[in-house]
């Protein structure tokens, strides 16, 4: 194994494992937090279901972004399909007998990876143009833009740029590749300058995902406000982190049970005696 | 000004403000304009001058709060986030999963009203975002500002003060996120963080104090509240001519009715108190109020303080113990509403000793719709004739509660009343109604004068919508079913020019349609 097989290798695993790690623990930490107070923002379906559809709607259609602003909704999940079918895609460099399913779908990777950049670009243009998303618009916001628009940019040039000079590399690339996600005959680093730049910046996406707002791939399961039954009348839900309930309130209270011990000093000796 | 003490503290810096006297809303012309953010970076913040006065030392420590600005305060709200981080799953994920797409940015009404752009709901979230990602986040640690990352300092803080002053926490930001995204949530987040530093709002947190001393928001004691309800009796009896009651802690009634102080005393509040009475009256039902509950609202909720809104709560749950009801009802108002549907079971259930076969708590309009339609009162449609009738959704009760068993009942079921009421209804534009309704301007614990400037911006979407069916359809009355929207509404529409008549309760008009004496 070579000096540049073993550090890129590393640099895989490592990212991996942050990636892994990071998202995970991220994970652990939405699930583990308490909601104290039944919030969804209604109306809310009042059965588990109903909530199950909710998500449906929400991650395969983007339901409240559209009811939102619809030049967003069509940048955002055009770029959302073609990651999808982009990543989909990608299983041809580990799955080694393509499946023909797989090949079905490879025949649109043409599209699918114009899509993309066509659509991150779009949401770049909108970040910029339109006054209220500049003004929210962080530095790191383009910079993530950027990143994904050079995977994406990378990727098309692999396919599309004979200067790239990448078909040759296909079988050692699978064999780099495939390898080390079988853990299994790691090949020998592809050479080639374009695949190498390509796999570092999917490597950074990897290692800022958990980090960094991408973390809403796994954060939207988990916000309150969608994810709870309107059920508050009919189950009581309760709040773990309070453990003691406060009894009277009002002063007026305090001082009537505080002007009547007797009564209470009274009761008890005679439930002494019955007993 | 002269003799203005030359040391400022703490608490004067940040909580430093112009108050404007004499202000006027802007034209009405039935359309709501979003308004472009001038000079991108440059301009931050129009409306940073406007904030409510501060709570005093008094007021602070009776809630258990530091009396004013604590000198390690940076740390200590740094700390009480931390706290607030691990207790509530919305605030971890809502400061981390934000994308900054702009979804919400054109959707609060005091971003379209004041055009101040830190009052867009994700550039106030990012108020508090930022010091989150300073102190609790790698991201921010690494990249700092380009992450958005800021250091907790004064300018900072008296930001907070005026921005999480300027969100009546409607909810109407979540609508439109991909994620839910619920500012409310977060403003609440940073107003418990501000009082446990010792930087509290007056307004609410002196609302808090009086009802935790004496019941209700207003200081009214139990006699003072029968000898008003006495003399409303009287009242009622004079015009109609029936001996209508309004009872008061009737032990063994069927009913509790919980019902926001306002309806005691404020107009046009009482005309709905009198309306939910002749309901009773009319159908037979027993019922009664409490002066231990005689407040259905409870301010607790707007700085987001757990602990203050369940000892608030409480004061019900002894009330149930002391008149031993077998219904809960709740008047009309919205984040009265929102608490008792959605946080009295928790905060003070179970409701085991109430009659099963009815929800508890039950809002007054799902009670009354289902008299009428079971035919045990009657409503002569005739009586508002000289209304054109809208409705005002409650921000509170449009995204945080239901009524009914169906999901969105809470816009069907006052609805149809209104509709039993009346022969004339209209809507105004869908784009501002149910689940997209635009807040009063006022809710949140923002009806206070000082910050008019504010709640007169904030009204304006509304105001546009309600304009534009004035035009076309001569609506001349807009119901409501919370205290806060009438008390805000009768005072704001004057500025626009409209007449504060225009503002009532839905039970204002039962009350007028109701057929009282003998049933066929
Ligand atoms: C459960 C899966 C996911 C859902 C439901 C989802 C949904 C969304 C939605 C609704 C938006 C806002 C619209 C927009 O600005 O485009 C968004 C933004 C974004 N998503 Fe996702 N997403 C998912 C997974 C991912 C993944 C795996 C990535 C990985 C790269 C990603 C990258 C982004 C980026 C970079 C943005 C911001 C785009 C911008 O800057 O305008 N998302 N996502
Ligand atoms: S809509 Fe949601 S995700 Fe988008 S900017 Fe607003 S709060 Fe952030
Ligand atoms: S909760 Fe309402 S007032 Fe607050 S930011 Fe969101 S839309 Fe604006
Ligand atoms: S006052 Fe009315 S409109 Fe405003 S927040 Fe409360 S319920 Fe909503």
């Amino acid at each position: 194994m070579s000096g540049l097989t073993l550090v890129f290798g590393l640099f895989f695993y490592v990212s991996l494992a942050i990636f892994l790690g990071g998202f995970l623990g991220k994970i652990w930490q939405y699930a583990s937090t308490p909601a104290p107070l039944k919030i969804p923002q209604t109306p809310a379906p009042v059965t588990a279901g109903g909530v199950g559809i909710r998500y449906l709607q929400e991650v395969f259609v983007f339901k409240s972004l559209f009811k939102g602003n619809k030049l967003l909704w069509v940048g955002g999940y055009l770029f959302h399909l073609g990651l999808l079918f982009v990543l989909v895609e990608h299983l041809r460099f580990i799955i080694v007998p393509t499946s023909s399913i797989l090949n079905f779908l490879v025949a649109f990777d043409l599209y699918s990876g114009f899509v993309l950049l066509a659509a991150l670009v779009f949401l770049f243009i909108l970040r910029v143009a339109v006054d209220r998303h500049a003004y929210i618009s962080l530095v790191n916001d383009y910079l993530l833009l950027l990143l994904l628009m050079g995977i994406a940019g990378t990727g098309l040039l692999s396919r599309f740029w004979s200067g790239g000079h990448i078909r040759a590399h296909i079988p050692a690339i699978k064999a780099f590749v495939g390898g080390l996600v079988t853990f299994h005959n790691i090949g020998a680093v592809p050479t080639n300058k374009l695949f190498l730049i390509h796999f570092s910046l999917v490597m950074l996406l990897l290692i800022y995902f958990p980090f960094s707002k991408l973390m809403h791939a796994g954060g939207i399961f988990f916000s309150p406000s969608r994810n709870q039954v309107d059920n508050p009348r009919e189950r009581r839900w309760t709040t773990p982190w309070v453990k003691v309930r406060p009894t009277a309130t009002l002063p007026r209270l305090e001082r009537e049970a505080a002007a009547a011990p007797v009564q209470v000093a009274q009761a008890a000796p005679e439930s002494t005696a019955e007993a | 000004m002269a003799d203005k003490p030359a040391e400022k503290t703490l608490i004067d810096i940040v909580t430093e403000s112009d108050h404007v006297k004499d202000l006027k809303g802007p034209e009405l012309t039935g359309e709501i304009n979003v308004p472009r953010v001038e000079e991108g970076y440059a301009v931050t913040g129009n409306y940073a001058h406007v904030r409510p006065y501060p709570a005093k030392p008094d007021i602070m420590d009776s809630l258990g709060f530091p009396e004013t600005i604590v000198d390690n305060w940076e740390e200590a709200a740094i700390k009480r986030l931390g706290e607030l981080l691990e207790k509530y799953k919305s605030l971890q994920v809502y400061l981390d999963i934000c994308v900054r797409c702009g979804s919400c940015t054109d959707k609060c009404q005091f971003y379209l009203g004041t055009g101040d752009p830190n009052n867009m709901p994700v550039a106030r979230a990012e108020l508090l975002r930022k010091i989150y990602k300073k102190y609790f986040t790698t991201e921010g640690k690494l990249f700092g500002r380009f992450a958005g990352a800021r250091k907790l300092d004064l300018k900072v803080l008296s930001e907070w003060y005026a921005y999480f002053h300027q969100c009546s926490q409607c909810r109407r930001c979540s609508v439109f996120c991909p994620y839910g995204i619920d500012t409310a949530e977060i403003s609440m987040a940073a107003r418990e963080i501000m009082d446990a530093i010792g930087l509290g709002q007056k307004y609410t947190n002196m609302t808090i104090g009086k009802l935790l001393e004496v019941g209700n928001n207003l200081g009214m004691n139990e006699k003072a509240l029968g000898a008003t309800l006495e003399s409303m009796e009287e009242d009622i009896e004079e015009e109609d001519g029936f001996p209508v009651k309004l009872p008061l802690d009737v032990e063994g009634a069927d009913v509790l009715l919980v019902t926001p102080s306002a309806d005691f005393f404020a107009s046009p509040h009482v005309e709905s108190l009198i309306g939910y009475a002749k309901v009773f009256h009319q159908a037979g039902i027993s019922w009664t109020m409490s002066s231990l509950a005689s407040e259905a609202g409870n301010f607790g909720m707007f700085i987001g303080n757990y602990t203050l809104m369940q000892k608030a709560a409480t004061r019900i749950r002894n009330a149930i113990e002391q008149i031993k009801p077998k219904r809960l009802v709740v008047g009309e108002c919205g984040h009265a509403w929102r608490i008792a549907y959605s946080f009295w079971n928790t905060l003070i259930g179970p409701f085991d000793s109430l009659d099963p076969n009815y929800p508890a708590p039950q809002h007054i309009c799902e009670l009354t719709l289902d008299l009428v339609k079971r035919g045990a009162i009657k409503l002569n449609k005739e009586a508002n004739d000289e209304f054109t009738v809208t409705f005002h959704d409650s921000c509170n009760v449009a995204r945080g509660t239901r009524m009914g068993t169906r999901p969105g009942g809470q816009f069907t079921i006052p609805r149809e009343l209104i509709k039993a009421s009346c022969n004339k209804y209209v809507e105004m534009d869908p784009a501002t109604t149910m689940e997209k309704t635009f807040c009063c301007g006022s809710g949140g614990g923002l009806l206070t004068d000082e910050i008019m400037e504010v709640r007169v911006a904030g009204a304006m979407p509304r105001m546009q919508a309600l304009h534009a069916v004035m035009e076309s359809d001569g609506v001349n009355f807009m119901a409501l079913i919370c205290a806060i929207c009438k008390a805000s509404f009768t005072k704001i529409m004057p500025k626009y020019g409209v007449p504060m008549e225009v503002a009532g309760g839905v039970h204002q008009l039962v009350g007028r349609a109701i057929e009282l004496g003998a049933k066929e």
